[in-house]
This record gives C-alpha cells, sequence and structure tokens, in this order.
C-alpha cells in the first residue's frame, strides 16, 4: 500500500503521526502520576498526616476536580510553555529546568557524536573479517560490553582515570561561563561512559543489519561480475545497509537517553537526569510530569526523524513506480 | 585446424560441509567427476532435479562456490587458463571480461539502489573495457535487441519498476554487455510465467546466435533446454547420467533415467462424462477482493462432480488460489454462493460447521511448511482421525497405519518427523492427513509444482488411483497444462480473476480457442527439436494476417 | 531421564564460553539459595571497621558501616535473583500470551494490541518506570509489577514477530481449516515452534531486569534499606570510590559477572538453534 504514496505524503504522514504520539503520551504519563492507586497527597506527605493537612494538599494541588479537566488545563499550560511549579520548592519548573537541558542534551550529542561513527566503522570492520579472529574479539567484548551496569564502567573509570591517576575531575561540574574546551574537559568521563554504554549495543546491531544486506542474492550478482570486495561492499552493500542501519542507531540512542540519567547521578553532573531522579525521590509529581515528558518527547522526536531518513533512503519508495 | 574449446571442465569435484547442531561435521559431496568441452557458439545444456548439482557446477565455471561448499578437485580452464589456480585480482578480471552470469531470479539478483543501466554497465566499465558512455550506448542497443519497451530509457528505471519478464531479459542484457566469451544461463526463466518464459526464451536464443558466445544453459525442464542446447548433459545427484548432442538425449536416450524424464507427464486419465444429477460443488457468481476494493474475482461460476477432477489453470495473478481460499472459507467472498452437496456454505470459516469442515480438505504446494515440524507423522495423521471421528487409541494408531499404507509409506514412519522424510514422502504424508478425514473434496493447490517431475508423477499416480478407489472429487489448481491433462476431467481456464473458458477436458482443450487459451497452450514447450522456432513463426504469420 | 540426557546434550552443544557462564551462573544461583549456610556473618551486624579492605576475615572487605561484604553481597543476591527473577516471568506470560494472541487473531485485535504496544515503547522504559515509581509506594511487589508489566511490552514484540512468522506456514491455515480452536492453535501449533528463540529471549530479559533493578536501587528507588540488592550496595558505597574505596565496585562487578554469564549462554544457544525447517 505504501508503493502508493508519494514520498512526500509518506513524510507528512509520519509527522502528524508523531505528533498524535506525543500527544498520546502526555495522557499517558499524566495517567501514570494521577489515575494510579497510590494517593498523591498521601504520599507527599508520609503516613502521618492529619485529615486536615491532606484535604487541604487536595484542594491546594486541585485534585478534587474530575481528572480529564486536570489534564487538559495541564496540557493548555503546557502549549503556552508553562511547567508548572515545583511542589518541594515552589519553584517555576521552566526556571529549574532552564540550563540542564542544555547540559543534557550538550552530554548526550557528544557521546552521540562519538559512538555512531564508531559503531559503523567497527561493524563494518566487523563484516569485512567476518568469522575471523577479529570478528570474534569484537564479539566477545561487545557482548561483554551489553552486560555491564553503567555504574560500573562509570566507576571503574572514576577509579583508575579520575582517582589513580588524576588525569580528570571524578565529579562534572558545568556552569555558563566556561569556555567551550573547559566544558569538553569536564564532560570527558561521563560522555567515555556513555559512550561505551551504547556503543556496542550499536555495533551488534550494524553489524547484524549489514550482514544481512551481505546475503542478499544481488550481492552474489556483484561478485559474479568479479568486482573487488571493497566496492561489492561499498557500492553495493552499504546504500542497502543505509536505512536499517538508521533504524539500529536511534532504536540504540535509548540506551543513551537511560545512561544519560544514571551517568549524570554517577558524576554528579547538573542536568535533566539528575532533577528526574531527585525530584522522583521527593515525589515532586509535577516536576516528574515535566521532565518525563521532555525525556519521552525527545525520543520520541528522535525515531520520527529515524523513520523519516529511512524513507528518504530507501529507493522503492524514493521513485515510486 | 581444428576450432579450440573455449571451456574444458575437467574430473570436477565440490563438496560441502555440513554443520548440524550436536552432530560431527560432516563432507558430503555435491559434484562427482564431471568433465566436459565447449566451444564458442555452441551450448550445453545441464539438466537435472533439485541436488543434481548443475547450479553449483554452474557458479563453478566462475570459479566461484557458494559459501560452505568448496571446489576440492579438478580443473576448469576458460581459455586455456585454469581459473581455479588464478588469484583473486585475476579470477575477478576473468569473470568480468570473459565470464557472466544469468541468474534464475533477476528481480532478487538486481540492486534495488541502483538504476538498471549503472548496474548492466558496470561489468564493462569497471573492467575497462569500454568508457561510460560507449557502454550506456552498447547496452541502449542491446535493449532494442532483446525487445524491451521504450529502450532509450528503460536504464534509467529503477529494478523495482519494470516487470519481471523485462527484469530478466535485463539481466541477459547485463551478461551481455560486457561481451563475455561464456554466459552461464541458471535456470533464467523458471519463475517466469509460461506464455513470459517463451519470449525470453526466444530472446536468450537469438542473442546467443547473434553473438556467438558460448553458452551453459541450467535447467530443470527438458523440454526448454531442448529448445536451446546443442547438447545436452543429464545429471543426477551430482554425478553425469548421460551425454549427447540434443537429438540424442531426445530421440534416442540410451540411459534409463533419461528415457524417464523425456517420456514424463506422457499419463493422461481418461475422461468421464458430466452425469446429470446434482454437481457436488457449485460456485456461482463470485467475486472476491482482498481489500474490499480492488476485486481479484469477478464473477466466477463453476461446478464439479463427485469422484470427478476440476483443473482450474491460470498462470499468476489470475486469482487460481484466492479461488480455492474463497471456497475453503478463509477468504468471504463480496458476493456470490456456494453450494456444496445441496447445501449453501455460509462465506466464513467460523460459521461453516464440523460435518462440512470434515468433507472438504485442502492439501498444499509446499509440504515442508503444510505440516508442524514439531508433531510426528502419527501426530499429523492422527489429529484428523481423532477430531473428526472421536477415535483414539489403538484404534487411532491402526488407522493411521492403515493411511500409512495407502500412501505407501508404511508403519515404519509413523513416529519420525517430516524433516526426516523427503519431498515426495512429504507431500504423501499431507496426502494421507486429507484423506484420514474422510472428505469427500480435496483442494489439491499446486501440489507437484514444488516437486521434481519424476516424483511428481508418482504423487499423480497416487491421487489418480485413491480416486479410483474411494471416489474422492478433486480440485486442481495448477499452472501447468500438462499436470492438467494428465488428470482432469473438466477444466477451467482463468485469466485476471475471470473464467475464460470452463467445461469438460476435451472440449476446453479442442478448437475453436479464445485468444488466451490459444496463447496458453501454444506457450508449453514441447518435447521436440524446433518447437521454439515453429511456434514463433506461425504466430508471426498470424499477427501478420490480422 | 529424558529431561537430564536432553539437558546433557545442551551442555556439550555449548561453546567454551557458555560453559563458563553456565558454571558461574549456578554459582550465583546455589549461593543465593543457601545464603544462611555459605555467609561468613550476618549481613545486617556490623563486624568491623568502615571499609575494611580485603583480608582473611571479610574476604571482600567490609562496607560504608562496617558490615561484611561478601555476606551482604550472598544475601543481597536473593533479592536480586528473586525480583527480576518474579518480573521476567510475570513479562514472559503475559507478553508472549498477548502476543500470540495478536498473531493469531490477526486484523482488528491485532492491530488494537500492536498500536497500544508501541505506545508503551514510546517511552524509554527507566523513564516511565521513574514517572510511575514516583506515585507508587517502593515495595518488592511494585517493582515486580513495574518491571514487568513494562518489559512485557519487549516479550509481546518479539513473541508477536515470531508468531507471526509461524501464523503465515499453511500447517496453521490447515489447523484452522480443520476447526481448531485458537488455544489449540497457539499451545499445539505455534508455542513447539517459538520455544527455542523464546527461551534464548527469556535469558536475555532476565539478564537485562538485573541491570533494571539494579539501576533502580542504585537511584535509590528500588529496594529501600536496611534490605539490599546488588544495585543498592553500589549506591551505598559510592562515596568511598572518589576516595580510591573499590567496595562500591565489587558488587558492580557480581552484577556485571552475572549479566556477562546469561549473555554467553544465551549467545551460544541463539547461535546454534536451527531453523523452523530443520531439525527438531
Amino acid at each position: 500500500m505504501a508503493a502508493h504514496q508519494s514520498l512526500g505524503q509518506l513524510i507528512i504522514r509520519r509527522l502528524l503521526l508523531g505528533l498524535l504520539l506525543l500527544l498520546m503520551i502526555s495522557g499517558i504519563i499524566f495517567a501514570g502520576t494521577e489515575l494510579l492507586p497510590g494517593d498523591v497527597a498521601q504520599s507527599i506527605l508520609g503516613q502521618s498526616a492529619t485529615p486536615e493537612a491532606l484535604k487541604n494538599l487536595r484542594l491546594e494541588m486541585g485534585l478534587d476536580r474530575p481528572p480529564l479537566e486536570r489534564y487538559l488545563s495541564w496540557l493548555t499550560n503546557l502549549a503556552q510553555g508553562d511547567l508548572g511549579t515545583s511542589l518541594s520548592s515552589g519553584r517555576d519548573i521552566g526556571e529549574m529546568i532552564g540550563d540542564r537541558l542544555g547540559n543534557t542534551l550538550f552530554l548526550a550529542a557528544s557521546a552521540a557524536i562519538i559512538a555512531v561513527p564508531l559503531a559503523i566503522f567497527l561493524g563494518l570492520i566487523a563484516v569485512l573479517h567476518r568469522n575471523g579472529i577479529v570478528d570474534k574479539v569484537i564479539s566477545i567484548s561487545t557482548i561483554s560490553m551489553i552486560s555491564l551496569p553503567e555504574f560500573f564502567i562509570g566507576y571503574l573509570l572514576i577509579l583508575f582515570i579520575a582517582v589513580h591517576l588524576n588525569w580528570l575531575p571524578s565529579s562534572s561540574i558545568i556552569y555558563n561561563s566556561m569556555t567551550f574546551g573547559e566544558k569538553l574537559q569536564a564532560i570527558a568521563l561521563p560522555c567515555l561512559t556513555l559512550t561505551l554504554v551504547c556503543l556496542a549495543h550499536m555495533m551488534r546491531m550494524t553489524r547484524a543489519a549489514i550482514l544481512n544486506v551481505m546475503s542478499s542474492p544481488y550481492i552474489e550478482t556483484a561478485q559474479l561480475k568479479g568486482l573487488s570486495a571493497f566496492r561489492v561492499i561499498f557500492h553495493h552493500a552499504f546504500p542497502n545497509a543505509i536505512s536499517p542501519i538508521i533504524t539500529v542507531v536511534v532504536l540504540n540512542l535509548a540506551y543513551l537517553v537511560v545512561g544519560v540519567v544514571v551517568v549524570e547521578i554517577i558524576y554528579v553532573y547538573p542536568g535533566m537526569g539528575q532533577l528526574l531522579v531527585d525530584h522522583v525521590t521527593n515525589r515532586d509529581i509535577p516536576v516528574v510530569q515535566a521532565v518525563g515528558l521532555i525525556f519521552a518527547a525527545i525520543y520520541i522526536l528522535l525515531n520520527m526523524f529515524a523513520d523519516i531518513m529511512a524513507i528518504i533512503a530507501n529507493p522503492r519508495l524514493r521513485h515510486p513506480k | 585446424m581444428p576450432v579450440p574449446h573455449f571451456l574444458e571442465v575437467s574430473n570436477l569435484e565440490i563438496t560441502a560441509s555440513i554443520n548440524m547442531p550436536g552432530d560431527i561435521p560432516k563432507k558430503i559431496t555435491l559434484v562427482d567427476n564431471i568433465s566436459f568441452k565447449l566451444k564458442r557458439g555452441e551450448v550445453i545444456g545441464l539438466i537435472g532435479e533439485s541436488g543434481a548439482g548443475k547450479s553449483t557446477i554452474g557458479l563453478a565455471a566462475l570459479g566461484y562456490a557458494r559459501s560452505g561448499c568448496a571446489i576440492s578437485g579438478g580443473s576448469i580452464k576458460i581459455n586455456g587458463t585454469d581459473i581455479l589456480q588464478l588469484p583473486t585480482k585475476a579470477r575477478n578480471k576473468m569473470r568480468g571480461t570473459q565470464v557472466a552470469y544469468v541468474a534464475q531470479s533477476a528481480a532478487a539478483a538486481f540492486n534495488p539502489a541502483h538504476r538498471i543501466s549503472d548496474q548492466v554497465i558496470e561489468e564493462a566499465v569497471v573492467h575497462r573495457l569500454m568508457s561510460k558512455t560507449e557502454a550506456l550506448a552498447y547496452a541502449d542497443d542491446l535493449y532494442e535487441k532483446l525487445g524491451l519497451p521504450d529502450p532509450k530509457n528503460f536504464g534509467r528505471r529503477y529494478p523495482h519498476q519494470v516487470s519481471g519478464g523485462q527484469l530478466q531479459r535485463a539481466m541477459t542484457v547485463m551478461a551481455l554487455c560486457a561481451k563475455p566469451d561464456l554466459i552461464i544461463f541458471d535456470e533464467p526463466t523458471t519463475a517466469l510465467d509460461v506464455t513470459t518464459q517463451i519470449e525470453v526464451l526466444a530472446t536468450i536464443k537469438n542473442a546467443i546466435k547473434d553473438t556467438g558466445v558460448a553458452a551453459l544453459y541450467i535447467t530443470h525442464d527438458l523440454a526448454v533446454v531442448a529448445q536451446v542446447s546443442d547438447y545436452i548433459m543429464v545429471l543426477r545427484h551430482g554425478k553425469m547420467v548421460e551425454f549427447g548432442s540434443t537429438d540424442q538425449i531426445i530421440n534416442h536416450a540410451q540411459q534409463q533415467y533419461t528415457q524417464e524424464l523425456v517420456s514424463i507427464r506422457a499419463m493422461e486419465k481418461e475422461e468421464q462424462a458430466a452425469p446429470d444429477s446434482r454437481p457436488l460443488l457449485q460456485v456461482s457468481h463470485i467475486d472476491a477482493a482482498y481489500d474490499g476494493l480492488n476485486k481479484v474475482l469477478e464473477d466466477v461460476t463453476l461446478h464439479l462432480h463427485a469422484g470427478q477432477t476440476l483443473s482450474i489453470v491460470g498462470e499468476s495473478g489470475s486469482g487460481k488460489s484466492t479461488l480455492a481460499r474463497v471456497i475453503t472459507g478463509l477468504l468471504p467472498p463480496l458476493q456470490g454462493s456456494i453450494v456444496f452437496n445441496g447445501i449453501e456454505l455460509s462465506a466464513g470459516l467460523k460459521n461453516r460447521d464440523l460435518e462440512q469442515l470434515r468433507e472438504l480438505q485442502m492439501i498444499y504446494q509446499m509440504a515442508d511448511v503444510a505440516m508442524n515440524p514439531r508433531h510426528t507423522i502419527g501426530q499429523i495423521i492422527g489429529r484428523p482421525i481423532e477430531f473428526y471421528h472421536g477415535t483414539k487409541g489403538a484404534q487411532k494408531r491402526r488407522e493411521t497405519i492403515e493411511l500409512l499404507d495407502q500412501i505407501e509409506l508404511g508403519e515404519q514412519y509413523i513416529d519420525r518427523y517430516p524433516a526426516e522424510l523427503s519431498g515426495g514422502q512429504k507431500q504423501r504424508v499431507c496426502i494421507a492427513r486429507a484423506l484420514a478425514a474422510k472428505p469427500s473434496l480435496i483442494i489439491c493447490d499446486e501440489v507437484t509444482s514444488a516437486l521434481d517431475p519424476l516424483v511428481a508423477d508418482g504423487i499423480l499416480q497416487l491421487l489418480m488411483d485413491l480416486q479410483k478407489e474411494h471416489n474422492y472429487a478433486y480440485l486442481f489448481i495448477t499452472h501447468d497444462l500438462a499436470t492438467v491433462k494428465a488428470i482432469s476431467d473438466s477444466i477451467a481456464v482463468m485469466y485476471q480473476g475471470s473464467l475464460v473458458r470452463f467445461g469438460q477436458k476435451s472440449k476446453v482443450l479442442s478448437p475453436p480457442f479464445d485468444d488466451y487459451t490459444q496463447m496458453l497452450l501454444s506457450s508449453v514447450p514441447e518435447m521436440e527439436l524446433g518447437w521454439l522456432e515453429r511456434i514463433l513463426a506461425s504466430r508471426t504469420m498470424q499477427s501478420a494476417d490480422n | 531421564m529424558k529431561f537430564t540426557d536432553s539437558l546433557a546434550k545442551l551442555v556439550s552443544n555449548l561453546s567454551w564460553a557458555a560453559r563458563v557462564g553456565l558454571f558461574s551462573l549456578s554459582v550465583f544461583a546455589l549461593a543465593a539459595l543457601f545464603a544462611p549456610i555459605v555467609s561468613p556473618y550476618d549481613p545486617h551486624e556490623i563486624v568491623g571497621d568502615v571499609w575494611e579492605p580485603l583480608s582473611a576475615n571479610f574476604l571482600l572487605g567490609t562496607d560504608q558501616l562496617g558490615r561484611d561484604l561478601l555476606s551482604r553481597l550472598i544475601y543481597g543476591a536473593r533479592n536480586t535473583f528473586f525480583i527480576a527473577g518474579a518480573a521476567t516471568l510475570l513479562s514472559f506470560f503475559m507478553g508472549t500470551f498477548i502476543g500470540f494472541l495478536a498473531a493469531v487473531s490477526g486484523g482488528k485485535t491485532d492491530q488494537l494490541l500492536s498500536r497500544v504496544n508501541d505506545l508503551m515503547m514510546a517511552i524509554p522504559t527507566l523513564i516511565f518506570a521513574l514517572v510511575v515509581l514516583s506515585v507508587l509506594p517502593a515495595n518488592m511487589i511494585v517493582l515486580i509489577l513495574v518491571m514487568g508489566i513494562l518489559d512485557s511490552t519487549r516479550v509481546f514484540r518479539l513473541s508477536r514477530a515470531v508468531a507471526v512468522d509461524i501464523v503465515v506456514m499453511d500447517f496453521v491455515e490447515s489447523a484452522r481449516l480443520r476447526g481448531e480452536k485458537t488455544l489449540w492453535i497457539i499451545f499445539r501449533e505455534i508455542l513447539p515452534n517459538a520455544l527455542s528463540p523464546l527461551f534464548a529471549e527469556f535469558g536475555l530479559r532476565f539478564a537485562f531486569a538485573v541491570l533494571f533493578l539494579s539501576t533502580l536501587s542504585f537511584l535509590g528507588l528500588g529496594i529501600q534499606p536496611p534490605d539490599a540488592d546488588w544495585g543498592s550496595m553500589v549506591k551505598e558505597n559510592k562515596d568511598g570510590i572518589v576516595f580510591g574505596i573499590p567496595a562500591a565496585l565489587i558488587p558492580a562487578a557480581a552484577i556485571a559477572i552475572l549479566t556477562i554469564s546469561i549473555n554467553l549462554v544465551v549467545d551460544s544457544i541463539l547461535s546454534r538453534t536451527s531453523s523452523l525447517k530443520g531439525g527438531r
């Protein structure tokens, strides 16, 4: 059915789908915090709270209004850029997030810039030497890497690089007046940790995606034309592997999103992840909702971007009948 | 001075290592001691059943073995140089410049990411035989010569933008473009419909004649190879059975196996007249669509009497398999009725009662996937016995064994798994499973097309014997006209979702024909020399008349 | 008898690395099972100084309060194994059943289930879990439910994909034409053919559950003190790292060894399972 649609239609469709998805996710996040059996007011004030205090808090939070009405007003405020106020500090959430969003994106993007090309390169190397010793070494080390928890890698790096060798600081303080170079130095360790975390996943799946393409009959045709291995892989396999590779890469950016939360805790890095974890512990629901939604939105936008790239990279869709 | 041989294959041996989990890796011989010689302008046909090693030999002529296989002995001399002894670079050069390959499925063999022309000229350009402009001009010439539509623009399209038959011809252009001295054709027409096959076959034959290349033509269809080759080598299980000129093999075969191949499908059922009574199955005015919009079947009306065979014949896209799905209830029709045994069947599967389901059984094309690989043969055949008739325990086992005897397999197969059986044996088990329900109508969907000809003959013979004994009615769906002749009492010809012709076999297969049936019947290759030229000549005359 | 035979055959098919993995898995499991017998101290008792190094008395040293790390590790294994195991089982039963149901039913049912699943998967699991845990009380049941339900979306996707491949095969159509019921088709036709990919997936999901639980505990949202699992032990001891005290790395390494072992075994099984058509 897809073949009957033009490229533009497909892309617009995907964009609209992404928007719809965002709207529904906002609903799920709202429902996840407001409709679950736990009583929000109770969990904020604790078991020893007086009924009077509970009632006041409920009124203050507007919990006496029906859920749909509260959701709609939350959504309207969001659309106007008003993220609400924090329960624990009374501060404006938009202000609290402020620089932190930039910090988190800076860290995640630096890791992605290193990890993505490296993963594709290593994947290609593994395919070129498939079943050889290089491939086996890469395979065993990646399978070990994907099994390691982020904090194991993180603390190992701190112990050796920061504490024993004293090359880099163990916590990543970052502020606006730092130069770009200083910032890069500050995030070097967390960035390395994040890179290691998602590199292995990405590389394994890239290798599988290219191998899958390599088993196609048109690759045999190319070999029977007497082309060199280099030309077979780069001219014939690679163009067809682009869209599965994009899918793989973005799929693995999920590890980056999750990893960034843990890594920020390890390195005491002032980003969104730390904000989220702190306020989950405080049960500061408006902050959790806002930060959770931002994380989900970034992930959904990445996925949408990947799908659109994959659509554009597919020759069957680019050149319809 | 005698003309030197361009290709000399001597004592070729190819082995494969099989690594089944849990077993010790073992080696099997795929090709054993094969030798032949070929001059420029000559064509040798390699013929054999699946597993005969013919494709493996074809690929070996390019010095190539699929992964898991290895060329373990012998030599392959191309123009005096043994390609097996060459280093990779020189071998690649030889592949690119002197030998070319045409694969069975052009649709899979073309890279979807590049334009057709870019792939067609790649070989010539990469190996520096021509400049890009020269190569493109030459390719355009070849498109025109091979009868491709709009030759000036054809190559600018992507593979998925043209039809299967056109792509197969483009694959031939790709092979010809580097002006090789030898082309390997590996089942180039097998994936095509019979009316398309004849055109591609004619194209290939002319191309060989015009360019004077040597060719290896690999196929399982003796009638096809008889049209294009000068010599035929018959292979079985990797060994040579017989080698001779095409005339020798077709008309004076020495070996029994070759004689069997030549005389295949000579059987023909004696047609039974249609009784006046009410038919067992009456299909009336059926329209059907998969998406509710685009009709795949339009106004199909036909009937079948008890104990008789109705063949539904047509090419891919004719709707013949869809009709089977409608009759079984898998695809409820948009309109029309199906009356079985005097009672109208409800359109969907869910509303049919157990008795109706039992009366109507189905046998599939791919026996491999028609049986659950994790069930034993006993479980597979025993399930309908228990399910429909409530028979259990020793009685069920007895009946299962009886059925195994009927399909000529016997008791020792009862505890085996499908994977341990050969293709023909699997199809027999599927027949037994259908018989176990004690049906009155069996739908056979291309049940012999995945089988080698001799095995297929055995299956058809079994089905006919069973019909004689138990009076089953068969609805036989096939694209193969030889099968149709062999088994039918009545025939329905379908084309693009509509019934073109329906009636008793003798009537359907005798003139006057409608255009489509005429073309379909005349496109089936016959086991005689010069058939292709004759049929093409008569078609040219006809179109001249018009 | 038949079971031990097939088990022996399975082991003999494993690669060298996978056997090492299987061995360390058994050591961990046995230690957790017989914790009171094998652990040298009471895990909650302060028996030494703060962050004592490895010694004959304290094989793995002591923690930030002076409790024996080895004993805490052994008892912590119980929590880790139990919660991760229960969550995996939950996610598996839910995910496979609903996944198979979607594949067999097809049409609107499949569409609905798949779209809901896509929606759940559109939020990274950890973020979703954090959002939900901000309201729910942190106890074992909640952890198992949250982890199990969130993870079942991944199981759903795999089992549906596996089942869809099987459902299109003629033997399933043949069973339908015979008039078999949906449950028969799921359990007798599809399940036997889906076992090996699902078995491998079970291992991967368990490894993932161990990592996920450890991450939650590390963030302070999983097991609450005084109980401990390996993740919360990392959290307790992490402040030592900047002083060069590696106590936090010991439970972290235990998690790593456990998940590597599982992955090695699964990888070996996956690379050796034959396709649907051949073998049994």
